[in-house]
């Protein structure tokens, strides 16, 4: 039941992009078409969800006990672009057709805030669901949350870019042409996404 | 180009969030009012002019390869410094900027110099480089946290302008894409005029 | 190239760690100053503040702070943790000795902008909670059935700011009745 709370609340409630602004610059960047949009949704599910696992073993084994938690931004970003690599060389040995759709967008992941900010995110704060007593998550919890905010990630994603394939059809005024138009739409789709908050 | 050029750039011609379009995750995060969006700016313009020194300084000596890691820690190191600082001396302002301060360090504009500027030029070039573009990202954050706060809750700076609540969805996640998108029509119709 | 990014890591750390022993103490010193600044705007004025002492508080372990004025008790700081609308809100309760409560304050919150987040500036909604008896009214907002009187559009939040300092009163009970 917790899980489920969890799943609702990163991708509808507490949605990635459209309530916490994280990753936004690829997210205006890469939406322009559906079919890279998806790639980039999958790259980043990927990485968020490894992330999350390997900075969350890392900080409780390795960090907290030897005192040395003020080194966890450092510590994190040097781990994230480390496994970013790493993913990328996997993946080329392993699975080349996978390579072949995730591959360009990796290198981009590295600097894309949504990462480290989930990653640090469920290290420092305490969560409630569902009106539960606040914790720190465990971390089978930290994995589903962050595999679900990757997948509000996602869906803010798909959902846009198929709204950017229909503005490019229209006729929009010319100082509003490319970003602004794109941001005054992402705006409509926070309102929209605005209708979840508090149901869990 | 000439001392003066390599600083105000970053007002106008190179203004990071209107032109050159780079971190916009705080930029829409923390501008619920004018204050935060300053202290923002100023924030991200401690870390950009120290990073741009050091990176200046030890560009000519890192090997191609490892540049990025380097310039990497180079700028979390700064990043982590600020957070040290601030939680000693403005911890009520650490509290509301929240994850973003943490987040300077991924913030494309910051890595963006480093490669573009720093790694290129010399240290005074490349300190005035990150003065410009961090002040000019600092008075870009400020206006777009005057009109979310002046909209959203009829203050200024904290200061009351009209009684009531004002429009709240300005001060919510929706009103900072509409906000800065607007803002934007407005940037592209008046620089192109000129 | 390893070498040279493995020197770089080396300088980096060794530098973070000169900067954090040097700021350490005014970290600690700021925490704790706004702790006593929020422990010592609920309880009443010139009485020695104790150290931290646990207590479990609606479920979880929390603390509370006495403050001890001419040799007997002369107010209890309790902290509470509850869910709110957005995520955690944590509330410092002051109760007088007999429980009644004498002040909340606000230690950390994640409500909306404008509506629940009033919470940490309504005047009229944190105003009644001073010398509120739990003895006499009941601390539940009005649509359910209680004595507190909602931010308006924010029953949630309210809900939950009745709850915290309901939840304090009732280890505060605990307390007194070892």
């Amino acid at each position: 039941m917790e899980f489920l709370l969890i799943i609702i609340s990163a991708i509808f409630v507490n949605n990635i992009m459209l309530a916490q602004f994280l990753g936004t610059c690829p997210f205006i960047g890469v939406s322009g078409r559906l079919s890279t949009a998806t790639g980039m949704s999958g790259a980043v599910c990927f990485v968020i969800t490894l992330s999350t696992l390997v900075t969350y073993l890392i900080n409780k084994y390795l960090l907290v006990p030897f005192g040395l938690t003020f080194l966890q931004t450092i510590a994190f970003i040097l781990v994230i672009a480390a496994l970013v690599q790493m993913v990328e060389i996997v993946l080329k040995k392993i699975s080349p057709s996978l390579y072949q759709a995730l591959g360009i967008f990796l290198p981009l992941i590295t600097t894309n805030c949504a990462v480290l900010g989930v990653a640090l995110n469920v290290v420092t704060k305490e969560f409630t669901f569902g009106g539960g007593p606040a914790h720190m998550l465990g971390l089978g919890e930290a994995v589903v949350y962050a595999f679900a905010t990757s997948l509000g990630y996602g869906l803010a994603m798909v959902l846009f870019a198929g709204l950017r394939e229909h503005l490019d059809l229209n006729d929009v005024p010319k100082p509003f042409r490319g970003v602004p138009i794109a941001l005054v739409t992402v705006g409509i789709l926070a309102m929209a996404f605005m209708g979840f908050s508090g149901i869990v | 180009m000439s001392k003066l050029s390599i600083f105000t750039k970053g007002f106008l011609k190179e203004n990071p969030t209107f032109v050159l379009l780079l971190g916009l995750c705080p930029t829409l995060a923390t501008t619920t009012t004018a204050l935060n969006g300053v202290g923002m700016g100023l924030a991200t313009l401690f870390v950009l002019v120290l990073s741009n020194i050091v990176i200046s300084a030890i560009a000519p000596v890192v090997p191609d390869k490892v540049h990025i890691p380097v310039y990497i820690v180079v700028i979390a190191t700064f990043v982590t410094i600020l957070q040290f600082l601030m939680q000693a001396y403005t911890p009520g302002m650490y509290k509301s900027l929240g994850l973003f301060i943490p987040l300077i360090v991924v913030n494309c504009i910051v890595l963006g110099r480093a490669e573009a500027f720093a790694s290129k030029n010399g240290i005074l070039d490349s300190a005035l480089d990150g003065l410009g573009i961090g002040l000019g990202f600092t008075v870009s954050l400020m206006v777009l946290g005057l009109v979310r706060e002046l909209l959203g809750s009829g203050s200024v700076f904290g200061w009351k302008l009209f009684s009531g609540d004002g429009i709240l969805v300005f001060v919510m996640a929706p009103g900072a894409f509409l906000v800065l998108g607007y803002l934007m029509v407005l940037f592209n119709k008046l620089a192109k005029k000129e | 190239m390893v070498c040279c990014l493995g020197a770089v890591c080396l300088v980096c750390a060794a530098l973070l760690g000169g900067v954090y022993v040097l700021t350490e103490d005014a970290i600690v010193q700021t925490n704790a100053a706004l702790l006593r600044e929020s422990v010592g705007s609920v309880l009443p004025a010139g009485g020695t503040l104790s150290e931290a002492l646990p207590l479990e508080v609606g479920g979880t372990p929390s603390e509370y702070y006495v403050s001890t004025a001419d040799g007997a008790p002369a107010g209890y700081a309790v902290k509470s943790t509850v869910s709110g609308f957005g995520g955690p809100l944590v509330l410092m309760v002051g109760l007088t000795p007999e429980g009644k409560v004498y002040g909340t304050s606000v230690l950390s919150h994640a409500e909306t902008p404008g509506l629940g987040a009033k919470c940490t500036s309504d005047a009229a909604f944190i105003d009644q909670f001073k010398g509120f008896d739990p003895a006499v009214s009941r601390l539940a907002v009005r649509k359910d059935g209680g004595d507190v009187d909602a931010i308006t559009a924010s029953t949630i939040t309210s809900r939950a700011y009745a709850l915290a300092i309901a939840n304090a009163v009732a280890a505060f009970q605990n307390i007194k009745g070892e």
